[in-house]
């Protein structure tokens, strides 16, 4: 242990530990902006400066390690005043147009200049002396230079979390910026969409891309149906916006305020989630068949789930030697969107074409997704448009709507019915479990033996996890597999995604079935979630995903009333034509670079 | 404190045997030549003054028997040019002091990290270690050293961006600790040395501690090569005694005009004429790599900070704040006073911030980017704003 003193208050604390986190323990706050939780040490913006007794200049205190006997002061007039400038250099480069701004009232350069840097500005305007382009090439999201600080955190998640490198610093000095591949435009570069960077930009330098106007423009039209649906990992966060804290369920009141917002039905991804659990699991009993019985080689095991479009552009990018290897479900989004302005406009006797097709979504990615050219196979574009958490959250607060005393609700009827298989999609490992309760069913007639249907080894935040299920007494038609152990495997975060890739591609992993989340934590802790979002809250996120299953009626994908119904009325059975034609889909090979 | 002339010493550019300077060091127990390099007072002659018998000795004592010395060649700093000339004549003194670090550190890898701009001297320097390679390992010495080539980036000179640079990343200076003597390039115990020093440290092999100790004062023992340039009717190198006045300085490389003096580089300090007499070059008064440039009364000091000041703008590696956009508040705030667009006393506030540049960047370079903005602005401040 070493013993130093903060503030003239003793403290012993492990070795390694930084002062930053010294001074936690105490409860003495020391403003940051660089440091995220996720991400490693970078210690470049300087607001954290400390003083050291003796010590020549000030120190960082996320990057500088605990010594013994240190005397630290964290708030002495050299430190006050190196802080202020630095605030105020931050803001001169910065184009400090708040009132306009996103990510106004949400932005931490904004809380510390509210702290340090009132009144009359210091220093002189650079922001005019740069060359500033905004880069809204991309569907997801925009890039705007003129905003960024050069904190580097959104390079540090693209390249630690994500494995990707989209983005990265270039030139220097006064020329530095991030930058992508060749300054092309992130439309044109090897970008996922996750929005990882979105998520953790401290300004409004990185941004979603908004479509909070055109929702309400089809919801004021009068010759529009405007239906919604809202994935499972947006009913565990949406509260973190609006008052609660993170983990709380809000899933009855969401439902009540996407009513009163003017939709004309607030429906359920859940079901479209229950609805990939019957198309995948039944294509992945179908490629065990042809590879174990029929001794197919064009059939590539393992198989990848396909619900993540971040993990679908990764491995576009990355591993197009795989692509075979991908289920060709589309996302429950996907499916939603070819569903609602087919089977959803018959069952109501509404023309399509006035259907619009909305989607709320932890995620930015979606809204590239929605925008593939293969994701109209209704005839139109099956999702018209997506919103992330972040933007419900401004619908809600434009609407007035007091969100907390709100009358909980349930979703409509027709695609609004969901069980706790679906819920769990929101988590990582729940792709995995929801589709080990159904397919272990068909097999062997009985549910899964694990207590209460809570399959725990695929369940936690270790970054890639195993498992693996004894198939034993099996029914008839599944007898080829008795006595077959099967091996499963879950990555979340890209970075995770890559190591798990290497090991299928070069032979030295043998799973049958691997999950693949591109967010860290999954769509739970996706890049269109309330900011902050880290492993704390991700946590929290999850309990409150597990604990919405547990408080389902049906608990299982083959259960769903709504599911079984479609089957019966419109698709036939899983994997069959119809549904081929709606449901799957194919990929593309894109560049490594 | 005793003020000395002006003395021309003749160690960095002697011609010695080195097969004979080598074979005492090979048979010299390794805490014995750290010895010698602490009590012959050598401290590191790239800028900053680390004394180098304690680097050393802090490499020597860590456990990884991967170490590395690496010789800072990245000769960058505005002014100077003296390595350069070491390279050029004296290489195999070089690799003959990288080598004794080697074995007093416990290390068999050394690394050059060779200015970009100085790959003309590739050639012969590779032809030279190739001479050099036979001879240490006919002597019996199991080192070896190999070149890195720089891109031209002035922060690159910083030691932790330049392992940085090695690794094949971008050049950006590390958070601190952990120390280079800890974890160094490719994370292992690195002694890196200034191509100077690495000659020095022979040379006081060669001729003992105590008959070093005797050149310089207490706090700057030896001698040192300086690049003079500026307004000099001698430009050039010159191998000088340290703890001289400026004055004596100037007397010798002065043109009669001498209005300032600016010691060190761009990153050094202005000494104006009224304090050539009570400033002392070295640790003591004021520190320098190498660079010694003189400005006489034709000069703008004006534009000589503008230069500077454009210069670290450029060469910020942008990473940290106060570096990256003080650099550029400082050299537009010159312009805006000297175009009257603000008031003179902004450049108050610009102390302030040269000040704050000081204590809260991340490397040497940020530290010191206020070093020749506060000297010439105090001294020359009708300059800047007229």
């Amino acid at each position: 242990m070493i013993n130093l003193s903060i503030n003239n208050q003793k403290i012993s604390v492990e070795e390694g530990t930084t002062i930053l986190d010294a001074a936690r323990k105490l409860n003495i706050n020391i403003p940051t902006l660089c440091n995220h939780p996720d991400l490693c040490v970078a210690g470049n913006c300087r607001v954290c400066v400390v003083e050291q007794t003796g010590a020549r200049t000030l120190i960082a205190a996320c990057a500088m390690p605990v010594a013994e006997g240190m005397d630290i002061h964290t708030n002495t007039l050299k430190v006050r005043n190196a802080r202020k400038h630095i605030v105020e250099l931050l803001l001169s480069e910065h184009r400090s147009d708040c009132t306009k701004c996103y990510r106004n009232q949400n932005c931490e350069l904004q809380s510390l200049a509210n702290e340090f840097a009132f009144g009359d500005t210091i220093f002189l305007d650079l922001v005019e002396d740069h060359p500033y382009v905004i880069d809204r090439s991309s569907p997801s999201f925009i890039k705007d230079d003129s905003k960024c600080i050069r904190c580097q955190r959104c390079v540090r998640t693209c390249t630690e979390l994500q494995h990707i490198s989209a983005i990265a610093v270039a030139n220097k000095g006064m020329h530095q910026k991030i930058s992508s591949f060749h300054d092309k435009p992130m439309s044109h570069v090897v970008c996922t969409n996750c929005g990882q960077c979105v998520n953790r930009c401290p300004t409004g330098a990185l941004v979603e891309k908004t479509y909070i106007d055109q929702v309400w423009d089809a919801i004021y039209d009068p010759g529009k149906h405007v239906i919604v649906q809202t994935a499972p990992a947006v009913r565990v966060a949406l509260g973190e916006d609006l008052g609660y804290d993170p983990g709380e369920r809000v899933t009855g009141k969401m439902v009540t305020a996407l009513r009163q917002l003017g939709f004309d039905s607030v429906l359920d991804t859940d079901f479209s989630a229950d609805l990939t659990i019957m198309e995948e699991g039944t294509e992945f009993l179908t490629r065990l068949k042809k590879v174990l019985v029929d001794g197919d080689k064009n059939t590539a095991l393992p198989m990848f789930t396909s619900c993540s479009p971040g993990w679908i552009k990764f491995i576009e990018h990355k591993y197009p030697e795989l692509l075979n290897n991908l289920s060709t479900c589309k996302s429950p989004q996907q499916m939603f969107g070819a569903l609602a302005k087919t089977y959803y406009a018959q069952k109501k006797n509404l023309d399509p074409s006035t259907i619009v097709s909305v989607s709320i979504m932890p995620c930015t990615a979606k809204k590239y997704e929605a925008d593939r050219p293969e994701m109209r196979s209704s005839g139109y574009k099956d999702i018209d448009y997506v919103l992330t958490t972040r933007e419900l959250v401004i619908m809600v607060k434009q609407a007035g709507i007091d969100f907390r005393n709100l009358e909980p609700s349930g979703f409509d009827s027709v695609m609004g019915e969901s069980t706790g298989a679906a819920v769990i999609f929101g988590a990582t490992g729940g792709v995995m479990e929801a589709a080990l309760r159904t397919a272990y069913e068909i097999v062997t007639g009985r549910e899964v033996p694990f207590k209460n249907l809570n399959i725990t080894p695929v369940r936690g935040m270790e970054g890639i996890k195993e498992a693996s299920i004894k198939i034993e007494d099996c029914v008839d038609d599944w007898k080829f597999l008795e006595g077959a152990e099967l091996k499963v495997a879950i990555a979340h975060g890209l970075t995770n995604a890559n190591k798990l890739m290497r090991l299928v591609r070069s032979g030295e992993a043998s799973y049958h079935f691997i999950e693949i989340m591109a967010c860290p934590g999954g769509c739970l802790g996706g890049g269109g979630q309330p900011i902050p979002t880290n492993a704390e809250v991700r946590k929290r996120r999850m309990n409150a995903i597990y604990s919405e299953d547990e408080h389902m009626e049906f608990r299982k994908s083959h259960d769903n009333p709504d599911v079984i119904a479609i089957y019966e009325e419109f698709l036939g059975q899983p994997n069959s034509e119809r549904a081929h034609e709606l449901l799957h889909t194919h990929y593309t090979e894109r560049e490594a670079y | 404190m005793k003020k000395r002339g002006l003395n021309k010493v003749d160690l960095i550019f002697e011609k010695v045997d080195l097969r004979e300077v080598l074979t005492v060091a090979y048979n010299m127990p390794q805490a014995e030549i750290i010895q010698k390099v602490l009590d012959s007072g050598l401290k590191g002659r790239g800028g900053a003054g680390f004394p180098t018998g304690l680097k050393w000795k802090y490499t020597a004592a860590e456990k990884d028997p991967d170490k590395y010395i690496v010789c800072n060649a990245d000769e960058g700093e505005p002014g100077t040019f003296k390595d350069r000339e070491i390279l050029d004549r004296v290489a195999y003194k070089v690799y003959g002091g990288m080598v004794i670090a080697g074995k007093a550190v416990g290390a068999k890898t050394g690394i050059v990290y060779l200015r970009g701009e100085y790959k003309f001297l590739l050639p012969q320097l590779l032809a030279e270690l190739d001479e050099f390679h036979r001879l240490i390992k006919e002597i019996g010495f199991d080192f070896s050293i190999s070149y890195r080539m720089g891109s031209g980036a002035y922060i690159c000179g910083e030691e932790s961006a330049l392992f940085e640079s090695i690794e094949g990343f971008r050049g950006e200076p590390r958070n601190k600790p952990p120390y280079p003597t800890v974890s160094g390039v490719f994370g292992k115990p690195t002694s890196i040395n200034n191509v100077e020093t690495l000659v020095t440290a022979l040379m006081v092999i060669k001729h003992g501690p105590e008959s070093y100790s005797q050149l310089g004062t207490k706090d700057s023992r030896g001698s040192k090569v300086f690049s003079i340039s500026g307004d000099t009717p001698t430009p050039g190198i010159f191998e000088l005694e340290l703890g001289m006045t400026v004055q004596a300085f100037v007397n010798e490389f002065g043109d009669g005009d001498t209005k300032a003096v600016q010691v060190g580089g761009a990153s050094g300090f202005c000494v104006p004429r009224k304090r050539f007499e009570d400033t002392i070059i070295g640790f003591e008064g004021v520190p320098t790599g190498g660079s010694m440039k003189l400005f006489n009364s034709s000069r703008s000091m004006y534009n000589v900070l503008h230069n500077y000041l454009d210069f670290f703008a450029e060469e910020s590696c942008g990473q940290c704040t106060p570096c990256r956009v003080g650099c550029q508040q400082l050299l537009k705030g010159v312009q805006k006073v000297k175009k009257g667009e603000v008031k003179s006393t902004y450049l108050t506030e610009l102390i302030k911030l040269a000040d704050t540049m000081k204590v809260a960047s991340k490397c040497g370079l940020g530290q010191s980017v206020g070093n020749a903005f506060k000297t010439i602005v105090e001294n020359f401040r009708e300059e800047i704003i007229y």
